[in-house]
């Protein structure tokens, strides 16, 4: 038995399953504190199936790209319990689970988040019957660049993302009709999918070694390279 | 006698130990970022933060080996709860709270202060009523326990802390973060020769400041340099110490004689400083009859073992925390 959880977002998601079904799956929408309400939400879905922590035979986890702080709520919570419970951790991309709503679509999925700045930070993936490919590996982008490429393409793009709403019109105005849109159902991960692409994978092989992807370097550490930089 | 494995990611160290009774350190692991946040001249919350969650369940497990230990000898999981910087402490609640679920452990909130006072136990007998100084880069608190797991606060900083002035007043004469030992270094080889400001603030009070005397620093290298007269950082090193350590001495003795305390403890990580063991040595001398405990230098600054021997009292008041438990960054003591 698997447990998937998330928590790169607002939406808080836990899932357990195995390679026959998913057995359980639970999110929430409310804009709460993660570290409140994730291992209440752990505890409620494993008891609400009757699964015991050492009947876990895995955990799989969003790494991102998300909020810092509920991204780090997540990847602690699962480290510690693959670490504890000596069981295989798997990386998930928040950006590859949220895509999945889509991959029985045609064309091709861009799941992103807004990084400010007419940033985002991008997966582009073609859907091709219930699989999905990797177009650009997921990265910041500036969004003009990002369209620019997309709108060379022929194929159609559909957009999933919370942060829809903040560049709607720029896609619209760069991609006319070759774009659409995911609805609100559609915008959020569904925990079930974290644990459709963690089946489908190796876990990652050492446990301390994962770490959340985070969108760029923090604040300090880009000011103290460019200094770096400019002494070389 | 339970044994606790203790986490603690408050500020910029990732740290776990393993202390049975409250007083026996069985494994005591501490992954310092002090050398990345050094770059930077401080702590910064955001490196903080990423470093805890690399370093975490590495830092759990050296601890466990250390000890020779599997989650069933354990008897609780205890952690930081505050306070300190948010998203730090978060690494560690969500941490503890993943070892507590996967082993079916109680969980102990900890208060971070609390940790460096009842560090004491690791090395004494701790008896009540006793007073507690706890000193560092974070804290300059006077701390009043009439009995054990009551804390009453006597005296608090109203500005800075004291290891914070420590590393401003360092940076001024162009020393490296963090400041405390080096000034301390170059004090020793001073004299005091500039009469820095002393803050007793009003009459009677407990309490601290350390931003005039800061400032005092500044505005004595400013106008030292502009009347091109020579400063002597060992000498401007040994008069802000003196200052410092004049305060602190002086808050102390009259608390240790109002509140006729048994023991007087000195935690926290500038209780390092030699100028203050020495002081507050000859304060609180051996044949007197207060006994003052001042934790070695690994258990005063943040380490985990100390916040193992503050659980053994929440143990003992059968405190337990919810999974709901959250990192509180102005978490209060008592
Ligand atoms: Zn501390």
């Amino acid at each position: 038995m698997i447990l998937a959880m998330d928590t790169s977002t607002y939406v808080l998601g836990v899932a357990l399953g195995d390679k026959e079904a998913v057995k359980a799956e639970w999110t929430t929408y409310e804009k709460k504190n993660h570290s409140l309400r994730l291992m209440p939400g752990i505890d409620h879905v494993m008891k609400s199936i009757n699964v015991e922590p050492s009947d876990l035979s895995g955990i799989a986890v969003t790494t991102g790209p998300g909020s810092y702080t509920g991204v780090r709520i997540g990847v602690s919570t699962a480290k510690a319990m693959a670490s504890a419970l000596q069981i295989p951790i798997y990386d998930v991309s928040s950006l590859e689970a949220l895509a999945s709503n889509r991959r029985f679509g045609n064309g091709l999925v861009c799941s992103f988040i807004d990084a400010r700045r007419g940033q985002v930070y991008a997966g582009v993936y073609e859907a091709r019957e219930g699989d999905l490919q990797a177009v650009f590996q997921e990265k910041l982008w500036l969004l003009d660049d990002l369209l620019a490429e997309l709108a060379s393409r022929s194929l159609p793009v559909y957009f999933l993302s919370l942060d829809v709403d903040l560049h709607r019109d720029n896609i619209q105005q760069a991609l006319g009709s070759k774009a659409s849109f995911g609805g609100a159902t559609d915008s959020r991960i569904k925990p079930a999918e974290i644990l459709r692409i963690a089946l489908d994978k190796p876990p990652v092989s050492n446990v301390h070694a994962l770490v959340p992807r985070y969108l760029q370097l923090a604040e300090a550490e880009k000011n103290w390279r460019k200094v770096q930089g400019d002494h070389e | 006698m339970p044994r606790i494995l203790a986490i603690e990611t408050s500020c910029d160290e990732t740290a776990v130990a393993i202390v049975e009774d409250g007083k026996n350190i069985i494994s005591n692991i501490v992954a310092s970022q002090m050398e990345i946040h050094q770059r930077f001249g401080g702590v910064v919350p955001e490196v903080a933060s990423r470093h805890h969650v690399e370093n975490m369940t590495m830092v759990v497990e050296e601890a466990m080996s250390a000890a020779k230990m599997s989650y069933k000898d354990l008897d609780a999981i205890a952690v930081t709860e505050g306070p300190g910087l948010v998203g730090a402490l978060l690494v560690g609640v969500n941490t503890a709270k993943g070892l507590a679920y996967a082993h079916d452990l109680p969980l102990l909130p900890v208060h971070h202060i609390g940790g460096h006072i009842h560090a004491a136990q690791l090395v004494a007998e701790v008896e009540y009523p006793t007073l507690a100084l706890v000193v560092s880069g974070g804290h300059t608190s006077l701390i009043y326990m009439p009995k054990e797991g009551v804390y009453e606060g006597v005296g608090e900083t109203r500005d800075d802390a004291v290891g914070e002035a420590y590393d401003k007043v360092a940076r001024t004469i162009g020393l490296s973060y963090p400041g405390g030992p080096e000034i301390d270094r170059l004090a020793a080889k001073g004299e005091v020769t500039i009469d820095f400001p002393r803050a007793w603030l009003e009459d009677g009070s407990y309490d601290f400041s350390f931003s005039g005397l800061k400032s005092a620093v500044l505005n004595y290298i400013h106008n030292a340099k502009q009347r091109g007269e020579e400063v002597v950082p060992e000498n401007v090193a040994a008069s802000f110490q003196a200052s410092v350590t004049d305060v602190l001495v002086e808050r102390s003795r009259r608390a240790a004689s109002e509140y006729d305390v048994k023991q007087f403890l000195v935690t926290g990580g500038v209780a390092a400083n030699r100028e203050l063991r020495s002081s507050m040595e000859s304060e609180f001398p051996a044949e007197g009859n207060v006994e003052l405990v001042i934790p070695p230098l690994s258990l005063c600054t943040d380490n985990a073992a100390m916040i193992g021997a503050a659980a053994q009292i929440a143990w003992k008041k059968g405190l337990r925390a919810g999974y709901d438990l959250n990192g509180e960054p102005g978490l209060l003591l008592g």
